[in-house]
């Protein structure tokens, strides 16, 4: 079984914790010039997202995480499962809700997603940094305000609620980010 | 990593100003012993012998392909005891030391030591003329240093006997104060006070003068002296800025055979560790064989200090090329 040693440590690596897959978020080399050396590591569960520090003496080693991140595109959804292909072997694997999570609110047939794989099974989702989805739902526009402050909510073909401009009417479609949440612009 | 964004890995990530600041400083520091009389020395960065510390990884190398093993000096204090012991009389040395396997915001596994010997001095009195070197090199501080005996600074920062303790209460102190357990150290009481101090205490220590952490546990002599009393302590001390741990000095051992019951014990934990087994510097116990005068002396890490003066947090921002780059 793979394993890594502290020395290897630096952040993004994959590891095993406590039998889950967990990424190095920040490593830091303790050590007193004479005396035990420590790593004191910052490690992200990959599952559940948590953020938790352990310490570990210098020269240990870690288990390794079978993790990668592949690329794939979004099928559909059957109300239970978000089903993905790879564009290459044309494998479909489906994600259940935990690893969707809050990618799914911008999940868009077609788009490009970035799914975590450990042992093969579909852990976490990433939506694009950038989409382009239409308006479904928000209050009227106010004609000629187009450029003075004001934002409103407004519900997207995916679910997700963003906060745009007092000139953006439904049926029009937006530039989002998803990292932030934000609207970006309008798409002619 | 700093100095990411200037174009490729072939430039150094110090800049200009903070190379002049090194500069200045290796001139200050030259002034600084010149006008105390003490001779500038210069010893082997290859010796046939190694430092046999479990907890220093000695890198290896040799003279020539298919020659015996050198191995590349941690720090000049042997070959330095050895000038000593020849009658040389106050010496310093400004070298470059390798440490294998340190690699961070405050370790590269190559770096610059000032290291410096008196005759005739206790611990307390170099202690005094590394506060006098650091005032004159360092305007910055205000406050004078404090000076805080390590059971004494146990006590106050982490509420804990360090004398009586065993392993399992320093754990203890050390999960009581939030911080992550690593596994692996057992019964192993130094190692557990080792993270106590680096995770624990020192991050207590102010962060707008020196501190000067005195009289350590005698199972940390490293190769101090043990001065007798109730407890007995080891006559180290060590220098610290905020957390930053800067310098490690000692009221020099002098006695051979108590020296090489130390080096055995310290193979004899290399060997239940695993470890690779090391030559002990038999010329450095000849020397004290011979006689070692009466003396203290110190290592001082000159990026660290810079990284203080030129307010860096991060060491490769104080070297021209560090090990990634090198």
């Amino acid at each position: 079984m793979a394993s890594y040693s502290t020395n290897q440590f630096k952040g993004g690596l994959k590891i095993m914790i406590d039998g889950d897959p967990c990424t190095i978020a920040e490593n830091e080399f303790v050590k007193p010039g004479k005396g035990q050396a420590f790593n004191r590591v910052k490690i992200r569960n990959l599952i559940s997202g948590r953020v938790v520090e352990r310490t570990f003496k210098s020269g240990d080693t870690v288990e390794a995480a079978d993790v990668m991140d592949t690329e794939m595109q979004y099928l559909y959804s059957d109300g239970e499962m978000w089903h993905f292909m790879d564009q290459t072997s044309f494998e479909q694997i489906a994600a259940g809700d935990a690893a969707v999570s809050e990618a799914k609110q911008w999940l868009k047939e077609e788009d490009i997603c970035q799914i975590t794989l450990w042992n093969g099974e579909p852990i976490a989702v990433l939506p694009p940094n950038f989409v382009e989805l239409k308006v479904v739902e928000t209050d009227p526009g106010l004609r000629g305000d187009t450029a003075q402050g004001g934002t409103k909510p407004a519900r997207l073909e995916t679910g997700a609620v963003v906060k745009v401009p007092l000139f953006i009417e439904e049926g029009e479609v937006l530039k989002c980010d998803t990292r932030s949440g934000e609207y970006v612009s309008r798409v002619k | 990593m700093p100095g990411a964004d200037s174009g490729g890995d072939w430039r150094p990530v110090a800049d200009l100003d903070t190379l002049r600041r090194r500069a200045d400083l290796y001139a200050d520091i030259r002034a600084f012993f010149a006008a105390r009389g003490l001779l500038e020395v210069d010893t082997p960065a290859l010796s046939a012998a190694a430092n046999t510390d479990p907890h220093i990884e000695s890198l290896v190398s040799r003279s020539m392909p298919g020659g015996p093993r050198r191995y590349l000096h941690s720090s000049p204090e042997f070959p330095m005891k050895r000038l000593l012991a020849a009658g040389s009389g106050d010496i310093w040395q400004l070298c470059k030391v390798f440490r294998g396997a340190e690699i961070g915001r405050r370790h590269n596994p190559e770096f610059t030591l000032l290291e410096w010997y008196r005759l005739g001095y206790d611990h307390h009195r170099l202690m005094d003329e590394v506060a006098e070197l650091l005032a004159e090199l360092d305007d910055s501080v205000a406050a004078p240093p404090t000076r805080l005996g390590y059971a004494e600074a146990v006590a106050d920062l982490a509420g804990l006997d360090a004398v009586t303790a065993d392993a399992a209460q320093i754990r203890q102190c050390i999960a009581d104060h939030r911080v992550a357990l690593p596994e692996g150290l057992g019964e192993d009481r130094d190692a557990w006070l080792d993270l106590l101090m680096a995770s624990v205490v020192a991050p207590r220590f102010p962060g707008d003068r020196y501190t000067f952490l005195h009289d350590y546990p005698v199972s940390q002599a490293a190769l101090a002296r043990i001065v007798p009393g109730q407890p007995p302590v080891a006559a180290r001390f060590e220098v610290f800025r905020g957390p930053l741990e800067l310098a490690n000095g000692f009221w020099e051992l002098c006695d051979a055979r108590e020296q090489r019951s130390r080096f055995a014990a310290e193979c004899a934990a290399r060997a239940a560790a695993g470890q690779r087994a090391l030559p002990a510097d038999e010329r450095l116990l000849a020397a004290l064989e011979s006689g070692l005068p009466d003396c203290a002396g110190v290592a001082l890490g000159v990026d660290r200090l810079l990284m203080l003066l030129a307010g860096r947090d991060d060491i490769r921002e104080v070297l021209a090329f560090p090990h990634e780059r090198a």
